[in-house]
């Protein structure tokens, strides 16, 4: 089998398999809702990492200064 | 280091505490059943094709869709801990980060490939491959399930136990030094054994709930003497795992936790054949000894002897709190010195960091104010460890008593076992969250056992911000958690048995 006619059956088996699916559409919207919420709502707007934006350097010596306390 | 100390906000350290706890526990409420439905639908289908007979496919099918409803609503729920690393635990995360990253990241990568892969050939794969790679595909989904656990457990197990690393204060980093140390630690291996088996039980007892619960309402016969056969079977092999493991456990943690131990017996003093509390005022003398020495004689330290220093039997003595603090503030105070020296004098700068070297296993007794913070909520820690050994004592009675009383064919006519069985389903998941609050409130004050306490872990944000997302957090995992519910009690209620 070609490597062009097994990727067609692997699109054809996924294909298949989702227009089959009963629940799985619930399951699917609710999944797809959760992740746009985690990544979309809460990393953007609620979650930026503390430390985002800064060189290694910068890190090391952020967490440095946090740790020991020193200015 | 008083004004250090000024600075960390107590409230912000709760309330970050308190989010990762909430966070952590609902994210458990998915995780064990994942992992023990995992085998009970591949027990299912694998007499399904020993046998041929139909009705185990459908039973798998039922038991497919029960974990594919937990599987959608609790994928991903996980994420949001790594996302409170890297926010609220900042100090934390750059600490540890060479030590947690190769887990995790091999942990998402095992996760993505292995399950979606084969959870896709087992939805969909029913009437378009083999029996055998249907099967194969049923139990490698449970597998890459319990892959993605061993190592979140790891990471979780290095925090209570750190080992195969070094701190370099140049990159104020733990960096690892040899990986299987970190992955095959004992302690790890014990506690991937406890909790993946505390969730085989999980979904054995949820099985035999929802088993009893057809047999209650008169409906689905033979589907739910299956089901209840299954569960019960995989229940009472698991919960004898859990115990087996937890014995382990015991042994690990009066090793390497003793503080936790003695928190979760409320021993204040120790000594040789410690006795083991059942509860307040009724003790078992030596059984203490026993279970974390094996030995009756063993010597087990109580609360006071760890902070006031004792000699062990081998004649090793081990140092106070105090001394440990005073070592700790040492190993802060070469830290800041070599942080300080480093570009402008590389002799003092080396002259500290011998210093750090020579006390850095003391490192995080540097934070610690007073003795008693060293002391974790015992009330809290000691009815969490009767909870989850209560709970599972009762559980493996009635799974084993169901087993019995169906393969005998009288489960049918014994309701009060049905009742207890259905009430089986609260109570696992009681257990598993007391377990979690053992292991994690009983290591307090410590994020990293002996290297960072949580007051230094946290990140310095205000405390209106991580009280904001604590309540949105709660409002985001109620609604998964009543969608869940919602679903797997209409998929339960809508099966009928053809």
């Amino acid at each position: 089998m070609s490597v062009t006619k097994a990727l067609a059956a692997v699109w054809r088996f996924y294909r298949d398999g989702f227009r089959s699916m009963t629940w799985g559409r619930t399951l699917w919207l609710l999944v797809l809702l959760k992740l746009f919420v985690i990544f979309f709502v809460l990393r953007l707007f609620f979650f930026r990492p503390a430390l985002a934006g800064l060189s290694v350097e910068q890190k090391q010596d952020t967490v440095a200064v946090r740790l020991g306390g020193i200015p | 280091m008083v004004t250090f100390l000024n600075i960390l906000d107590p409230q912000l350290t709760d309330w970050s505490r308190a989010q990762f706890a909430m966070t952590a526990c609902y994210h458990w409420l998915f995780v064990p059943l994942t992992l023990g439905l995992a085998v009970v639908m591949g027990v299912m289908e694998t007499v399904y094709v020993r046998t041929r007979d139909d009705f185990w496919k459908r039973a798998a099918q039922f038991w497919q869709k029960l974990f594919g409803i937990n599987f959608a609503i609790g994928v991903a729920t996980g994420l949001i801990l790594e996302f409170e690393f890297g926010t609220n635990w900042s100090n934390y995360s750059w600490f540890v980060g060479d030590i947690f990253g190769a887990p995790l990241a091999i942990e998402g990568i095992v996760a993505f490939f292995m399950e979606s892969t084969f959870i896709a050939v087992m939805f969909f794969g029913w009437n378009k491959v083999g029996r055998g790679f249907h099967l194969a595909s049923t139990w490698l989904t449970g597998v890459g399930a319990t892959l993605s656990a061993w190592w979140i457990l790891v990471a979780n197990s290095w925090m209570q136990h750190p080992v195969g690393m070094a701190f370099n204060p140049e990159t104020v980093r733990n960096e690892m030094m040899d990986f299987f140390a970190v992955a095959f630690a004992p302690e790890a291996v014990t506690k991937f054994c406890h909790t993946v088996t505390s969730g085989w039980m999980t979904g054995g007892v949820f099985a035999v709930g929802v088993g009893c619960w057809f047999l209650l309402r008169g409906r689905n016969r033979r589907l739910a003497l299956a089901s209840i056969r299954v569960g019960a079977a995989t229940g009472v092999v698991a919960a004898l795992l859990v115990i087996a493991t937890g014995d382990r456990s015991g042994i690990d943690i009066a090793r390497t936790q003793p503080m936790k131990l003695a928190a979760a017996e409320g021993l204040r003093q120790g000594g040789r054949q410690a006795p083991f509390s059942i509860v307040p005022g009724i003790e078992i003398p030596g059984m203490l000894s026993l279970l974390a020495t094996h030995d009756i004689d063993g010597y087990v330290p109580g609360i006071d002897n760890l902070l006031d220093g004792y000699t062990a039997p081998d004649g090793t003595v081990r140092p106070s709190a105090d001394e440990r603090m005073e070592r700790g503030r040492k190993a802060l105070q070469a830290f800041r010195d070599f942080r300080a020296a480093r570009k402008k004098d590389p002799a003092a700068a080396a002259v500290a960091r011998q210093t750090l070297e020579e006390n850095v296993a003391d490192f995080g007794y540097g934070y610690i104010g007073s003795r008693d913070e060293l002391v974790p909520p015992v009330w809290l820690v000691y009815w969490s460890f009767r909870v989850m050994v209560g709970a599972g004592s009762v559980l493996l009675v009635v799974l084993a008593l169901l087993w019995w009383f169906e393969r005998r064919g009288r489960l049918e006519k014994m309701r009060w076992l049905l009742h207890a069985g259905m009430w089986s389903v609260p109570a696992v998941y009681l257990a598993g969250q007391a377990g979690w609050i053992v292991a994690e409130v009983g290591r307090q004050p410590w994020a990293i056992q002996d290297l960072l306490p949580v007051t230094a872990a946290v990140s310095h944000l205000s405390v209106a911000a991580v009280q904001t997302t604590f309540f949105i957090f709660l409002v985001i995992f109620t609604l998964l958690l009543a969608a869940e519910v919602r679903i797997m009690t209409r998929a339960i209620r809508t099966c009928r048995e053809e």
